[in-house]
């Protein structure tokens, strides 16, 4: 609980921390505007409240009943992923959503309306929640789910913290046979490739996502590596490593650098050997590879990184997402790990849900100051044009206007914040 | 399956050992003040793998109380093999210097609480022939400083009482840990700035159920204050005198 971002950009300069542990109880006192922080997963400041208050909800770390014949799990919103799956796969259920890493909490899922490698199958992680009551600062509970204030759920779905505190959630999970998944990973040359593997595998597979060589240029431009998978039938497969590096302190300069990248991708574009690889994996390296490595926000140096997630609808996806690619190559910034999906049709009921169809890509940058700042302008040259829109979770520049422009529906949240609830990314984009 | 009684089951390091022996599919008896807060934890066990659990509220200076709550601890899981007591308050120690009413009080809930609740727990378990008894003191127990020596004083008391009990309950089968944690990023420490030697009442209850198990008779938590505590012990009291800690 520090009361940071994960791209540890920007740095709050004042913020009071008040940890909440009790979800009966009334929220603590406090002066000015608060903002509810799970475990500060969110990249940008969408997750900080300069100036203000954070309720730090890791202390509401209770499950509170478990169906194991349905699937149900109700659990306060503090709860991680991770301790969810440590619980119930064992018992053959799966979470419905999960996305990149476990250490994010499920009110930080739900206020965040997150998304995972089967979006096309499965949607986001609101469409598997039953309610979740949300708590006002004027001491106001109410039941929240698609039908019951389903106008409160509308707005609380990925509303960023805004309208109150989730206190607790209840969640429908998925059955699995097991902890693997079979997964088939292809070798792609060109954007065009890509997306013929992606529609060729909708159907038959529940997650589906490229990493791409964000620094290859020229003819090589658009490669990578698509990854598509099932959960496996019963049986046994191997073990997760129990080994967890961890990136112990902020190396003065960041590591990930335009030489460091160009090597790193492609050693692991040419990594496959042959065009089609298959693999029985366990959902640990699977769904979160960067989890075994603590604190790896850390290799970007003592000035973070900014993450850029944005969205192309499907007729100008791939002319689109050529240009992004041109321009962050030519830049020689970027990283290692660029990922690259196709959403399906399905909308959440979130206002804010970030999710429509089309392409999505993300990718890391070192924040090397106003060039960075600089090139994601220019990449939102390029979203806005084609008609995209830009992740709220993962943003911490985005330029006020550019947001209301990707997000028109923000005015229908506006009766539903709570007054004394305020973030540092929505000051920014609203005022 | 351990039968196991907890005393101050809200707190952070007792919740948190209690997790720990629910994932091992343990039954659990939680006592405490605030009835809302222990069904609260009693269902989250239930969750995670306690195959029973019980509450019951107690306010441990109500000495009266004691026996009834053992008596339903033993019924509610047919009999009692581990107990843990963890109740306690952080002493205001200005407050403890000025009013001999806050040091009574004090020395009630941190020290002779404890030994009230011990006594018939001790005789019980001896009739029996086995169980293990874990009592969270404090390593500020090892040596009285002037920031908080009443506090000290009573938990070196608990202490010193334990390592009684252990020696008249060897020949019983019964095994008594002292546990002495160091700093704990816990609520009742919550007003302290934390620095590299706080730890996290995860760990510190991994430390005590590792101890439980091995019948362990003293525990520094984490390990590192055994060294600490070994130099602070050891300061020639004329040069103790003229520190402040």
């Amino acid at each position: 609980m520090t009361g940071t971002s994960w791209g540890r950009y920007p740095q709050p300069r004042v913020q009071r921390l008040l940890t909440v542990r009790d979800r009966d109880a009334a929220l603590p006192p406090f002066d000015g505007t608060a903002l509810p922080h799970g475990n500060g997963r969110s990249y940008g400041d969408s997750c900080l409240n300069d100036g203000g208050t954070l309720l730090c909800t890791r202390g509401l770390d209770r499950f509170i009943a478990f169906d194991a014949e349905r699937g149900v799990l109700r659990c306060e919103a503090g709860v991680l992923l991770g301790e969810i799956l440590d619980l119930v796969v064992s018992q053959g259920w799966f979470l419905p959503v999960t996305p990149g890493t476990k250490y994010v909490t499920v009110g930080g899922a739900i206020a965040n309306d997150v998304h995972g490698k089967n979006h096309h199958v499965a949607g986001c992680f609101s469409e598997h929640v039953n309610g979740f009551e949300l708590l006002r600062s004027d001491g106001s509970r109410r039941w929240c789910s698609a039908t019951e204030n389903a106008d409160w759920f509308a707005a609380t779905v990925a509303g960023l913290g805004l309208t109150g505190l989730i206190t607790w959630a209840e969640l429908r999970l998925q059955r699995v046979r097991g902890p693997w998944l079979n997964s088939e990973t292809h070798r792609f040359g060109s954007l065009a490739e890509f997306f013929a593997l992606s529609a060729a595998s909708e159907r038959d597979y529940a997650y589906t996502v490229a990493w791409i060589d964000c620094a290859a240029r020229g003819s090589a431009a658009g490669r990578g590596h698509f990854i598509r998978a099932n959960h496996a039938p019963a049986g046994d497969g191997p073990r997760p490593s129990k080994r967890r590096l961890a990136v112990p302190l902020t190396p003065p300069l960041s590591l990930i650098n335009s030489l460091s990248l160009r090597a790193f991708n492609a050693l692991y574009y040419h990594r496959l050997r042959g065009r089609v690889q298959h693999a029985l994996t366990h959902y640990e390296p699977y769904f979160y590879p960067l989890d075994a490595i603590g604190g790896w926000n850390r290799l970007y140096g003592p000035r973070g990184f900014l993450q850029y997630q944005c969205v192309l609808p499907p007729t100008q996806a791939e002319a689109a997402l050529t240009e992004l690619l041109a321009r962050i190559a030519a830049s020689g910034s970027g990283s290692f790990l660029a990922v690259l999906k196709v959403f399906g049709e399905r909308r959440s009921a979130g206002i804010l849900s970030f999710p429509r169809p089309g392409a999505t890509l993300a990718l890391d940058f070192p924040n090397d100051g106003p060039a960075t700042f600089a090139l994601l302008d220019a990449l939102d040259d390029v979203v806005a044009a084609a008609g995209g829109a830009v992740y709220a979770a993962k943003d911490a520049r985005l330029a006020g206007a550019r947001f209301r422009d990707y997000f028109p529906a923000w005015t229908t949240l506006q009766p539903y914040l709570d007054p004394r609830f305020s973030s540092g990314f929505w000051r920014r984009v609203t005022e | 399956m351990r039968r196991i009684l907890i005393v101050g089951a809200t707190s952070a390091i007792a919740e948190a050992t209690a997790r720990l022996f629910a994932a091992r599919g343990d039954a659990l008896c939680l006592v405490g003040r605030d009835a809302a807060r222990l069904a609260t934890i009693a269902a989250d066990l239930g969750v995670r793998g306690a195959v029973r659990t019980a509450t019951a509220t107690l306010e441990v200076t109500d000495y009266a109380a004691h026996a009834d709550v053992i008596a339903l601890a033993e019924r509610e899981l047919g009999g009692l093999d581990t107990v843990l007591i963890a109740h306690g308050t952080l002493s205001d120690q200005a407050e403890c210097e000025a009013s001999v009413d806050a040091l009574r009080r004090e020395y009630d809930i941190n020290a002779l609480s404890v030994m009230a609740l011990l006594t018939p727990i001790a005789n019980r378990f001896a009739e029996q022939g086995f169980g293990s008894i874990a009592v969270i003191s404090s390593v500020a127990g090892d040596r009285g400083r002037m920031s908080n020596y009443v506090y000290g004083s009573a938990k070196a008391a608990v202490s010193a009482f334990l390592s009684g009990l252990r020696q008249r309950l060897q020949k019983s089968g019964v095994n008594v840990l002292t546990i002495k944690p160091g700093f704990v990023d816990t609520p009742m420490t919550k007003d302290f700035p934390k620095g590299a030697l706080w730890a996290k009442p995860d760990a510190i209850a991994q430390g005590i159920v590792k101890a439980i198990e091995k019948g362990r008779s003293v525990v520094y938590l984490p390990w590192f204050w055994s060294l600490i505590m070994l130099i602070i012990r050891n300061v020639p009291e004329f040069v103790f005198k003229r520190v402040k800690l």
